[in-house]
């Protein structure tokens, strides 16, 4: 067995499975306080990756620009969405949300085909160009800054929900609607703060993502991983999402370079069985328990 | 105005027909349906085709999701074992179409049982993505296993056949379709006056109560799954025969998407809801085609947003149903009937 070649496949999967853990943890936040299951976090990612692509590509903006734009776009279309779509259905069977999110992310698929064409595009190239090495590994530029900046936003992230007012009242919200409710916080908004938070990461994690393997309007299949990973990880757990998004990043990158890309999705999904059976609600998820 | 509806008996309440007149209409439907294929044209004859194959689909998916209440996003999959089960059988032993097609279910139902046994552990949407995971390992079996599927080239099969009579045109294919369409939907119809069809809707709106009034759930969960998938695998195997290839990409996760909307946009939980929600949802994307028809000597690219905009209204479709009319078409469908029996009082 070549270890070196093992090295650097790893490394890859690894960087690649830190941009799976941020979409994750988009995903959980969303879950946490909403208790939706956001189907159109892929493309929610999509579009902010297009509207970067408009900026920096067609409206010829720095790079340094238009990253912000286009994570700021791809936060307010979250917020759009659970204002517009979301809120009618509080209170709704979770099928039915979830359905709603799915023709969601329909529309967004239509649009950006109707925008953009429905041809793979490249985005313009703003990370550094020279190689990294770890040891004697190589590591993709693209994917190696990728996983950087993502990683900055992650602990960003946790710091605000662990110190700040807004990070608490979600926090509160998530652990009981009805005592944070009646302490004060206004749940509405949390929902609301919660789907921006949560496609904020998703649009960074979405333009990182497409600046590594381009972007077409099928990219919003990238969600079925990260429905893995959130499973694999505990849907309400934001270290089960870390920890399983690495995971499972690099099982489908070592999966995809050692049996061949056929074999990508079903390797994590065998993975998602396995936990389905085993640990219905993830390795860190809360078990709930029913009552009649 | 519409009066005296009393039922004196269990049996008038239970009962399929409630008046001669629904009888009547029935009749009149059924010849309709007779008629139709002598009428139409070819265009029209293919849709009637389409919307038959996708009206047991959705049945099928109804019993699972409308009346059971476990979602699935396995209906594609499903389909592809019917649809890759009688193009096998067609190829290798050429058996007549009545009899592939009922391996076709019977082997759809025997992996739905397969796929719904995490249905006892993991409920809600952790089931829809058990479904999933199964659908992605149709899929890749499909693709891989080439001895049996042909890889991602598929299988052509042979126009399907019984005591030497072949069915090569829509217009034969139309007659295989459309009765085993009524055929179905009229067996999920006394489905729902059984016990069996009973213990699904009581599972559907409390699985832990169904439990304790004694209803296996293990068994009536599973039940639904055969049940549901059989409907698929007829439906997938009709897919087969009307197309003539069977592919790994005729079985896309989109497909069984399609058919939750279809469920969705008809009426959960109601079999009339099923066969509305299937044929508008067939429909639609022909309807837009002759709008893109029409509209292309004026604006020349209008061919070109053709897709996406069926994305669009495919995905708003679901949301403003959802939000305005969860109930589906079968409702609007009833508040018309209602209109008219009460006229001419309000309400």
């Amino acid at each position: 067995m070549d270890w070196l070649f093992f090295g650097e496949i790893s490394l890859a999967g690894l960087a690649m499975g830190g941009l799976y853990a941020l979409i994750a943890l988009g995903f959980v936040i969303i879950y946490k306080a909403t208790r939706v299951i956001n189907f159109a976090i892929g493309e929610i990612m999509m579009f902010a990756a297009y509207l970067f692509l408009a900026f920096a590509g067609g409206l010829e903006m720095s790079p340094w620009v238009a990253l912000p734009l286009a994570v700021l776009g791809g936060s307010i279309l979250g917020g759009v969405i659970e204002k517009v779509m979301i809120r009618p259905m509080l209170g709704e069977s979770p099928i039915s949300v979830v359905m709603v999110t799915i023709g969601v992310a329909s529309i967004l698929v239509g649009l950006v085909e109707l925008i953009w064409g429905a041809d793979p595009q490249l985005l313009p190239r703003f990370l550094p160009r020279e190689p990294v090495f770890i040891g004697e590994m190589y590591l993709a530029p693209k994917i190696a800054y990728g996983f950087l900046i993502g990683a900055a936003l992650l602990i960003l992230y946790l710091l605000y929900f662990r110190f700040s007012r807004g990070g608490v009242a979600l926090r509160a919200t998530a652990s009981d609607q009805a005592a944070a409710y009646s302490m004060g916080i206004n749940v509405r908004r949390v929902f609301n703060l919660a789907w921006v938070f949560g496609s904020l990461a998703a649009s960074l994690a979405g333009v990182l993502v497409a600046a590594t393997g381009g972007l077409s309007p099928q990219f919003g299949a990238i969600g079925l991983s990260v429905l893995v990973v959130v499973i694999v990880g505990g849907l309400d757990s934001i270290l089960g999402a870390l920890i399983a998004g690495v995971f499972i990043g690099w099982l489908e990158t070592v999966a995809g370079a050692y049996l061949g890309g056929e074999y990508r999705m079903p390797a994590t999904f065998a993975v998602l069985a396995v936990i389905l059976v085993i640990r219905p609600y993830g390795l860190f998820g809360t078990h709930e328990i029913e009552r009649v | 105005m519409r009066i005296g509806d009393a039922k004196q008996t269990y049996e008038a309440d239970e009962a399929i027909w409630t008046s001669p007149t629904q009888k009547f209409w029935f009749a009149l439907f059924l010849l309709a349906l007779l008629v139709f294929p002598l009428m139409a044209n070819a265009y029209l004859l293919y849709l009637g085709c389409l919307v038959g194959i996708a009206v047991i689909s959705t049945t099928g998916l109804n019993i699972l999701t409308g009346f059971t209440g476990l979602i699935s996003l396995g209906q594609a999959g499903f389909m592809g074992v019917g649809g890759y089960t009688v193009a096998w059988f067609s190829l290798n032993t050429g058996l007549p179409f009545p009899v592939t097609l009922l391996l076709a279910g019977l082997l759809a139902a025997a992996v739905g049982i397969l796929v719904g046994l995490p249905s006892l552990r993991v409920k809600g949407l952790y089931l829809a993505i058990a479904t999933l995971a199964a659908s992605v390992f149709l899929h890749f079996i499909f693709a891989e296993w080439e001895s049996v599927t042909g890889g991602m080239g598929g299988l052509s099969l042979e126009p399907a056949h019984l005591f030497g009579v072949t069915f090569q045109s829509d217009f034969r294919m139309y007659f295989i379709i459309v009765p085993l369409a009524v055929l179905m939907v009229f067996a999920a119809r006394n489905v729902f006056r059984t016990r069996i069809g009973r213990a699904f809707i009581a599972i559907r709106d409390r699985d832990i109560s169904a439990e304790i009034l004694g209803i296996d759930l293990l068994r009536y969960k599973l039940m639904s799954f055969a049940l549901s998938s059989f409907y698929a695998g007829v439906a997938g195997g009709l897919f087969a025969y009307f197309y003539r290839v069977v592919t790994p990409e005729s079985f896309p996760l989109s497909m069984s998407i399609f058919y939750l909307a279809a469920v969705i946009v008809g009426g959960m939980g109601n079999l009339l809801g099923g066969i509305l929600g299937a044929a508008f949802m067939t429909l639609i994307p022909e309807i837009l085609k002759l709008l893109t028809a029409a509209l292309t000597p004026f604006y020349p690219n209008a061919p070109v947003f053709m897709s996406p905009m069926l994305e669009i209204i495919f995905g708003a479709l679901i949301v403003g149903f959802l939000i305005f009319e969860p109930h589906g078409l079968a409702e609007i469908w009833h508040r018309i009937r209602r209109f008219f029996s009460l006229w001419p009082f309000r309400n």
